[in-house]
């Protein structure tokens, strides 16, 4: 080893001071964005979710001869009830096992005992695996958007744009559950357990709550409404069916009620119910990852 | 440049650490000695403001638990065995270490020429032998330059020449004038840097005294470490204390300090007792400093 030569104060003068929030945050996002990009999840979650997303795409539209925008509608429809099923598990399982992988593998530790603070670590990490997931979804959307433009002849941009964008933001929601998950947890396989549960609960469970607490409880057609908006995937189902220009009919009388009392201001209600799924989980992550007594 | 006052850490109905208080001077060296379980890292880990306890701990008068961050700028950590992403590269953690810590990239390498890792940029962290790993660590916790170095056993996964080298590299940088706070079971390293030694069982600090009072015998000495059955250990510590030496029972068998040329004599004292030693290992030669016993 080389002499050390250090002084008994620092190098530097004075030594540097603790990163401010947003420096600290962004050191951590591109990190994690860094190392999701180069892991084996990400590359298996990505292809899958391509070659779902073009088989679905090349499904919907064979034998039908449909072009433009019904080609596309018919499409999305048949990528709604994919993404309802995968982004959810990509999302819960990504983020369940940030925070308590990093714990297990003992990684955590030295990460905090450097000088940033809970809430850097946190919210960088959730940056960089939603970077990563957005992108994920990016390449799996951007080669069925090249198929449906092959086979269609084009792709309404604006509304492919906003089933993009209400995915994402479907998938943000589910990394802020999945982190508030993975905080909570002091094993990944126990994070991911319950990230798998909440997956299952959203997906399958509440459909069928919901159909049976409204035959049991008689609930009134609002409630019933106001109950499906409050599920994340409920939610991001009846946006993409907005943007589709389709009438909410389809969903029965909820969607009737829906499209008759909230008119043009259902996407964003729905929108705000998908943000505040992504907001909530998140802050309470924070909070209870900042007040946590261990590691 | 520490303060402690009355740290308390409990997990569940265990009190981890319990009520310790103690200061330290800037330029100083520390060591927290005791057996595994005694509440050295944990004791660690609350100065650090990474676990939550109770009491006040504050680094240059930055209290750890309102500003953490800003405190443990103030201090390079080195872990008993770094745990870092193992994909990653190693000149790529410093490069992020070194982003995280303010200081550019060139610094980054300097500090791993500093600790004899210079070349090496390109190996993963999984590729490194323990030593580089703790190496490494001692090149992240210098990256800033710290007043303050803390290390939580640092060489307890090391070899003999590896141990060696990182307790040289903490000689110098005490030289340096770096406070260093430093966890060990190992009489040598205590009593080769530690200007003064806290001893703690069951959480708590039993004795505030030097490697000198602790390990009083004329010098040069050596370490001897005797390996006996857990359940005789406590019996051969009290044999051997009445016999005259000093010893102690630190979770990894029982240490005795000896004259260089009386090493058997604690084996010849367990022997007249009845008590099998199942191993020896003879510690490096230490000096007591700042004593004539």
């Amino acid at each position: 080893m080389s002499a050390i030569t250090s002084s008994p104060v620092s190098a530097f003068g004075s030594v540097p001071a603790a990163p401010p929030l947003v420096r600290g945050i962004t050191r951590f996002a591109r990190r994690e964005f860094r190392d999701a990009l180069a892991s084996k999840w990400f590359l298996l979650y990505t292809f899958a979710f391509t070659v779902l997303a073009v088989g679905v795409s090349v499904l919907s539209l064979s034998g039908v001869g449909s072009h433009g925008f019904a080609g596309f509608g018919r499409t999305a429809a048949g990528l709604l009830n994919l993404i309802m099923l995968v982004v959810p598990l990509m999302a819960l399982t990504a983020g369940a096992g940030s925070i308590a992988g990093e714990r297990e593998r003992g990684t955590l530790l030295y990460l905090l005992a450097q000088p940033v603070s809970r809430t850097q670590v946190l919210l960088g990490k959730y940056l960089g695996l939603a970077a990563a997931l957005v992108c994920s979804l990016c390449v799996g959307f951007g080669v069925s958007a090249g198929v449906l433009a092959w086979r269609t002849g084009g792709v309404g941009i604006g509304a492919y744009a906003m089933l993009v964008g209400f995915t994402a933001l479907l998938a943000l929601a589910m990394l802020s559950l999945g982190m508030l998950i993975s905080v909570v947890s002091r094993r990944t396989t126990v994070a991911t357990g319950l990230a798998l549960f909440a997956w299952l609960a959203l997906v399958f469970v509440s459909d069928l709550g919901l159909m049976a607490s409204s035959v049991l409880l008689k609930l009134r057609v609002q409630e019933i409404f106001g109950l499906a908006a409050a599920n994340p995937l409920q939610s991001f189902k009846m946006a993409v069916i907005v943007n589709m220009n389709a009438s909410l009919d389809v969903l029965g009388p909820v969607g009737a009620y829906a499209s008759r009392t909230l008119g043009a201001g259902l996407p964003w209600v729905l929108a705000a119910s998908l943000m505040a799924w992504t907001l909530i989980p998140l802050a309470l992550a924070v909070v209870l990852f900042a007040r946590r007594g261990s590691v | 440049m520490i303060h402690a006052a009355n740290i308390t850490k409990r997990f569940g109905r265990t009190e981890a650490v319990s009520g310790v208080s103690f200061d330290l001077e800037a330029g100083a060296s520390l060591a927290l000695w005791g057996s595994n379980g005694a509440g050295k890292t944990t004791l660690i880990r609350c100065l650090l403001g990474v676990i939550r306890s109770t009491g006040r701990a504050s680094i240059s008068g930055i209290d750890v638990r309102r500003r953490g961050r800003h405190a443990r700028a103030l201090v390079g950590y080195v872990p008993q065995e770094l745990a870092f992403h193992d994909d990653a590269r190693l000149g790529s953690a410093m490069t992020f270490f070194a982003k995280l810590r303010g200081v550019s990239r060139d610094r980054a390498t300097e500090s791993l020429g500093l600790v004899g890792l210079s070349g090496h940029e390109r190996k993963r962290v999984r590729d490194l032998s323990g030593g580089m790993k703790q190496r490494l660590a001692l090149a992240v916790a210098l990256l800033s330059d710290p007043p303050m170095i803390i290390l939580d056993e640092p060489t307890s996964n090391l070899d003999a020449a590896g141990r060696g080298e990182v307790v040289e590299t903490l000689r110098r940088l005490r030289e340096g004038g770096k406070t260093l706070l430093f966890a060990s079971h190992r009489p040598d390293e205590v009593i080769s840097l530690a200007e003064r030694v806290l001893v703690m069982e069951r959480g708590r600090i039993v004795r505030d005294t030097t490697p000198a009072e602790l390990w009083p015998t004329e010098k040069p000495v050596q370490v001897v470490r005797l390996y006996l059955e857990m359940a005789s250990e406590a019996d051969a510590a009290d044999a051997l204390r009445d016999a005259g030496h000093a010893v102690h029972l630190n979770g990894h068998g029982l240490c005795v300090a000896v004259p260089r040329d009386r090493k058997a004599e604690p084996i010849g004292v367990l022997a007249r007792r009845q008590i099998e030693v199942r191993d020896i290992e003879v510690l490096e030669d230490v000096q007591i400093p700042g004593g004539d016993r």
